[in-house]
């Protein structure tokens, strides 16, 4: 029963977390540009604000769709932290993040429309690491929760290094940073308008910000399993990691989608690909 | 104070500006005013913004983009037009091509007067803007 409660704040939490870790974010990176940067809480602000403003659906089911893509994000999380086997949280993290791409889709603008595509290929190059991470992860320590993982008496990241290094790569998809922010097309550099987001307003461009606070967490989350002996030093992990994201999205443009595909794909198979091999054919 | 003026998002948009005014709004994101100290954003997308910045003055060519843009952006929303150009049609107001400022075609809340228009001025016009908004969104909400 217990871990249905840890599912359960991570739903209520994870948001707060996210949260503040893109107004961090944003003050780091104005910083880095020598600006003093918004106030810590403004991805809640403009959360809030966006909840006040008309919401104009150019298709009516973006509505349902987007709705899905928040509730999905955090199945994810509270799914993980919930105890369900990790193969399966990979899936259904892989569900919650298609719903973006139909919902994206379903407005006929090109911008929004090419922002889907790209969406769907930044998917195609980051979900075989996520499932090769899990299959690590499963071999190493032998169970295959969050809780027996964590619960294991030996680290699981020295035996990982491969997929550690990995993770930084794929995390640059998942956090939306340069150069691999193909799909969104953030605010400084639009060369597709707003990307995914073009043809969202009010409500639903706020849930498409509170769905990437989940992201955030979870992916933090998967950190916090890679580091499974003590939380805290999967939280320093995570925060390094984010430091490094924060920089290198600061100091690159931002690449095609080919070049995307490629690396993410390269990384994936020598580094987590020849860990995992590697842990099969030691581990006999 | 409401969510509103702790995160104006806006859009600009190039009349038929000489790009003086262009340079000084673009000033504005630069370290030295650093407007996102109050949230803005420059979003570049007409659904996501809620202050419309126009600079320059209007055309044949452009009334239709204006008024487009205009009417994408959802509510509430506030329309300042930046530089002479934009008020009143500045000193291209008899061109043969001109129609005037931007109030020709789409209600304006704030008129910003410079040739161009100092960045100090810009930021005092958005703020004003932001007023303007916060109107709306009472009368809205009431």
């Amino acid at each position: 029963m217990n871990t249905a409660i840890y599912g359960l704040l991570f739903v209520v939490l994870a948001p707060l977390f996210g949260g503040l870790l893109a107004g961090v974010d944003r003050r780091v990176s104005a910083r880095m540009q020598s600006r003093i940067g918004p106030p810590l809480l403004q991805p809640f602000y403009d959360v809030g604000k966006l909840l006040q403003k008309t919401t104009r659906q150019v298709n009516p089911v973006a509505g349902p769709l987007l709705l899905g893509h928040v509730v999905f994000m955090a199945a994810t999380g509270a799914l993980l932290l919930g105890g369900t086997d990790l193969i399966f949280v990979a899936f259904v993290f892989a569900l919650a993040a298609l719903f973006l791409v139909l919902a994206a889709g379903s407005a006929n603008s090109p911008y929004s429309f090419t922002g889907a595509e790209r969406e769907l290929i930044v998917l195609l190059a980051s979900e075989p690491f996520f499932i090769l991470m899990m299959a690590g992860v499963c071999k190493v320590s032998g169970v295959s929760t969050f809780g027996d993982v964590l619960a294991y008496p030996q680290w699981v990241a020295p035996q990982l290094p491969g997929i550690l290094i990995a993770f930084l790569i794929v995390a640059t998809i998942k956090l939306r940073k340069s150069p691999f922010d193909i799909s969104t097309s953030h605010h400084p550099h639009q060369e597709l308008v707003s990307g995914l987001t073009t043809d969202m307003s009010g409500r639903l461009l706020a849930y498409v910000e509170v769905a990437h606070w989940y992201e955030s967490a979870i992916l933090c989350a998967f950190m916090v399993l890679l580091f499974n002996r003590s939380w805290p030093i999967g939280l320093v992990a995570f925060g390094i990691a984010y430091a490094l994201e924060v920089l290198v999205d600061n100091s690159t443009s931002r690449a095609k989608w080919q070049l995307v595909l490629r690396s993410t794909w390269a990384a994936t198979l020598v580094l987590c690909g020849g860990n995992v091999l590697a842990l099969f054919v030691i581990g006999r | 104070m409401s969510l509103f003026s702790r995160s104006p998002w806006i859009l600009h948009y190039d009349g038929s500006s000489c790009n003086g005014c262009d340079i000084e709004v673009l000033a504005c994101l630069t370290p030295l005013y650093d407007v996102e100290r109050f949230g803005v954003i420059n979003t570049g997308n007409p659904k996501h913004a809620d202050i419309f910045l126009v600079t320059g003055s209007v055309n044949e060519r452009n009334i239709d983009i204006i008024q487009n843009l205009y009417n994408q952006m959802p509510e509430p929303k506030v329309v300042v037009a930046v530089g002479a150009c934009a008020c009143s049609g500045g000193i291209f107001a008899r061109a043969y091509n001109i129609q005037g400022g931007i109030d020709k075609v789409i209600p304006v809340d704030v008129y910003v007067p410079g040739c161009a228009a100092r960045p100090e001025s810009i930021i005092d016009g958005v703020v004003q803007g932001i007023a303007a908004l916060e109107e709306k969104r009472k009368k809205r909400a009431s």
